[in-house]
């Protein structure tokens, strides 16, 4: 009896040990970094912490597939390392003997990615599982690019400065052309040539509004006439 | 060790050469060109040489202004564009390039400039970048339409090029030998006290620059170290996850040991490894900091991003860019106007809001050049040998002329009229002996050097690394480089030679009717 009783845990034993094991069929590598992500808060890998991963992966493979009816002890893990990394693999319920498919097991995962890496405090950086690449979140993109419209913006301004200083100049200079155009045609007009005082004609000045300056007005009775 | 000779090259050349040309352009009362021809009429080359050496800066110095526009307009995002890696195809991660460098020079290199492998594949044009260049030019007709009467006086011809050695630095700095100087001086009134001015200037300039370089300095740093700390901590992750060590167990000061011990522990497995192992050094890092114009964007937007309030430093440092780098535009486009208006035949004909048109479409259309994909290969080309051997050589002819064909005593006198004093013996004896010297010396030592480094190399972006490498240039690009030195340095003696057998022909012609 006891022999029989022996005899089955051993192969048992062996049958685990074939079905788990490094780059073994359908099973998947796992990394934690647990102190480069918690610091001093870092909690110790030990047989709890594995506990916890057996649950989390049959709690996984539960949520998938309504049908499942995967136990803790259908999950096998082994080879655990000091860098805290070690291969598991889930067996079928029914049969201890063969594992469930591959892309199965990945899609449960990544349908509960966020409840197994909160389960022990970790993202996904530092709970690798190294066959299931994560979805990184694309950043947000609004339809017209921010630069493009802070250019339109300053592009408008230049332009309508420089359109405003061109205009300008060109009334300017139109205006000093009139000038020069209206003093010849007054020239032409009068046959004599005009005096120009100041750059107004003299004919222009009004000569006797003028004031008459008090000091030099009181000098012919300063002086003795003649 | 950099401070002393900048120190010394301040007073030996920069005060005096500035002092030489503020006072020349006041005097005459005209651009180089006109300037120089009073002084001698066989010194027009002189004049014509430093229009040509401004008009190669004025190509391809928007080109920085058109970055600094491009960063501007990033900067109203968040996070910052340069702050984080874009995800590649599939989403599974960053982009490839970006993970082997970092996200700031990947922004740089990939999205500001997308930059070829070499200078021989040009690429096209990128629009993105032509746009800029046409609104940095836009920006630069805008001010400079009315001409440069209108714009003042700009006392500050600082411009943000890094360092490269005191002397071209103090010149390029303060702007000798463009005829920038000696074009807004011309604007000044005749009593304008231009001796007090060029010692402010120069003193104000170099404490500016002292002042960034300190900064800038401090930047690199902080940049080297972070590259050299994010580089061990990539092959301790390496390390730990292929030998499945405890976390920790590797730290950067065991490193070394811990590389020998799983060496020889299990040699197969670490002999795959060993390629993708760098060994990281912080000498090497330090060793990439000085590079150019390129860096200053990428050391000062990571520097940025690590900041508070990323957004409002950002938009304060490319504003502070554009008014410098536009700044020095302004002079460098006033140095080719001025002789250009001055001159009655061009003057007469096209109003002075044409003539600026011409000169910045001109120059918008080359700088198209700048923005292809080959197009910082072709910057750093003109930025390295545009300006360099020719300026020392303007400088060292206006001295000589000034000093020696034109006569120290009867500049002396000018000065006297102008702002009441004689110049005293130190700038005399600078002027007369000092600057020319060190001039020559200096020029002699850049020509050595060129000639001992063989062919000239350039250091090109390697995509599939994620860092530079070095090259050597292409035939058509030496010859280039040829032609950039050869035309501004040839006018001089050209300038001279025209007129001699001008002359000659008038005294030939003379002396037959007589």
């Amino acid at each position: 009896m006891l022999r029989v009783l022996l005899l089955t845990l051993s192969v048992v034993a062996i049958a685990h040990a074939e079905l788990c094991k490094p780059d073994a069929q359908n099973a998947f590598k796992v990394r934690l970094s647990i102190k480069t992500a918690l610091g001093d808060n870092a909690y110790a890998w030990d047989a709890n912490e594995e506990y916890l991963f057996k649950a989390m992966m049959a709690f996984a493979m539960r949520r998938y597939s309504s049908k499942s009816m995967t136990q803790i002890s259908n999950i096998l893990l082994c080879n655990v390392t000091d860098r805290v990394s070690f291969w598991f693999v889930v067996t079928d319920s029914s049969e201890n003997v063969t594992t469930v498919p591959g892309s199965e097991v990945e899609a449960a995962i990544r349908m509960n990615r966020n409840r197994i890496n909160s389960a022990f405090l970790l993202s996904d950086k530092t709970l690798q599982f190294l066959k299931i690449t994560p979805t990184l979140s694309p950043p947000v993109e609004p339809s017209t690019p921010v630069w493009l419209i802070v250019f339109g913006v300053v592009l408008c301004l230049i332009l309508a400065g420089i359109v405003f200083l061109v205009v300008a100049g060109i009334r300017q200079r139109k205006k000093k052309n009139k000038e020069s155009t209206e003093r010849e045609n007054l020239e032409e007009k009068c046959e004599v040539t005009i005096t120009v005082e100041n750059g107004i004609p003299c004919e222009a000045l009004d000569l006797k509004a003028g004031h008459i300056n008090g000091v030099f007005a009181a000098d012919n009775e300063r002086f003795t006439s003649l | 060790g950099f401070l002393i000779p900048y120190f010394i090259m301040l007073i030996a050349e920069g005060m005096p050469l500035l002092y030489l040309e503020l006072a020349v352009g006041q005097r005459m009362r005209q651009g180089s060109i006109g300037a120089w021809k009073i002084i001698s009429p066989y010194l027009c080359g002189v004049g014509v040489a430093s229009v040509v050496v401004s008009f190669f800066l004025s190509m391809y110095y928007n080109v920085i202004n058109a970055w600094a526009f491009w960063y501007l307009f990033h900067s109203f995002q968040d996070p910052l564009p340069w702050a984080t890696c874009p995800l590649n195809s599939n989403r599974t991660g960053y982009d490839e390039e970006c993970e082997k460098t970092s996200s700031t020079q990947y922004f740089w290199y990939r999205q500001t400039l997308n930059i070829s492998p070499s200078l021989e594949a040009s690429g096209s044009v990128q629009w993105e970048q032509a746009l800029c260049l046409t609104l940095a030019w836009l920006v630069v007709y805008l001010c400079i339409l009315r001409g440069t009467a209108s714009t003042g006086k700009l006392e500050q011809l600082s411009n943000p090029k890094a360092w490269i050695s005191a002397a071209t630095q103090i010149f390029f700095s303060l702007g000798l030998g463009f005829g920038s100087l000696i074009a807004f001086a011309s604007y000044n009134e005749s009593s304008n006290n231009c001796e007090r001015h060029a010692v402010i200037v120069s003193l104000i300039n170099s404490t500016t620059s002292i002042f960034a370089s300190i900064v800038t300095f401090s930047i690199y740093g902080f940049k080297a170290t972070f590259n050299y700390e994010s580089c061990l901590n990539k092959v301790i992750l390496l390390l730990m996850n292929t030998f499945d060590l405890e976390e920790g167990s590797l730290t950067a000061d065991n490193l070394s040991e811990m590389k020998d011990y799983l060496m020889a522990t299990h040699p197969q497995e670490y002999a795959q490894l060993s390629p993708q192992l760098k060994n990281c050094s912080l000498e090497a890092e330090l060793d990439t900091a000085v590079q150019g114009t390129g860096l200053a964007f990428i050391v000062y937007s990571e520097a940025i991003k690590n900041m508070e309030v990323p957004q409002l430093y950002s938009v304060l440092y490319f504003v502070m860019l554009l008014m410098l780098g536009i700044g020095s535009m302004l002079g460098n486009t006033a140095a080719i106007l001025t002789p250009l208006t001055d001159s009655r035949a061009i003057a007469t004909r096209f109003p002075k809001e044409v003539i600026s048109g011409a000169v910045c479409f001109i120059n918008c259309v080359i700088g198209l050049i700048f923005t292809m994909e080959a197009g910082n290969y072709w910057f750093d080309i003109f930025n390295d040998y545009a300006a360099t051997l020719s300026l020392l050589l303007i400088v060292l002819v206006e001295t000589i002329a000034v000093c020696y064909i034109y006569g120290i005593r009867r500049f002396e006198k000018d000065l006297y009229t102008m702002i009441g004093r004689k110049p005293n013996w130190y700038w005399k004896l600078m002027w007369a002996f000092a600057s020319p010297l060190l001039i020559i010396s200096l020029f002699i030592f850049y020509l050595t050097d060129y000639i001992l480094t063989g062919t000239l190399q350039y250091q090109a972006w390697d995509a599939t690394q994620g860092q530079l490498v070095t090259k050597d240039y292409p035939g058509h690009a030496l010859a280039v480089i040829g032609l950039l030195v050869a035309a501004s340095t040839m006018c001089i003696p050209l300038g001279a030679l025209v007129t001699f057998i001008r002359k000659r022909l008038k005294r030939e012609s003379v002396s037959t009717t007589a």
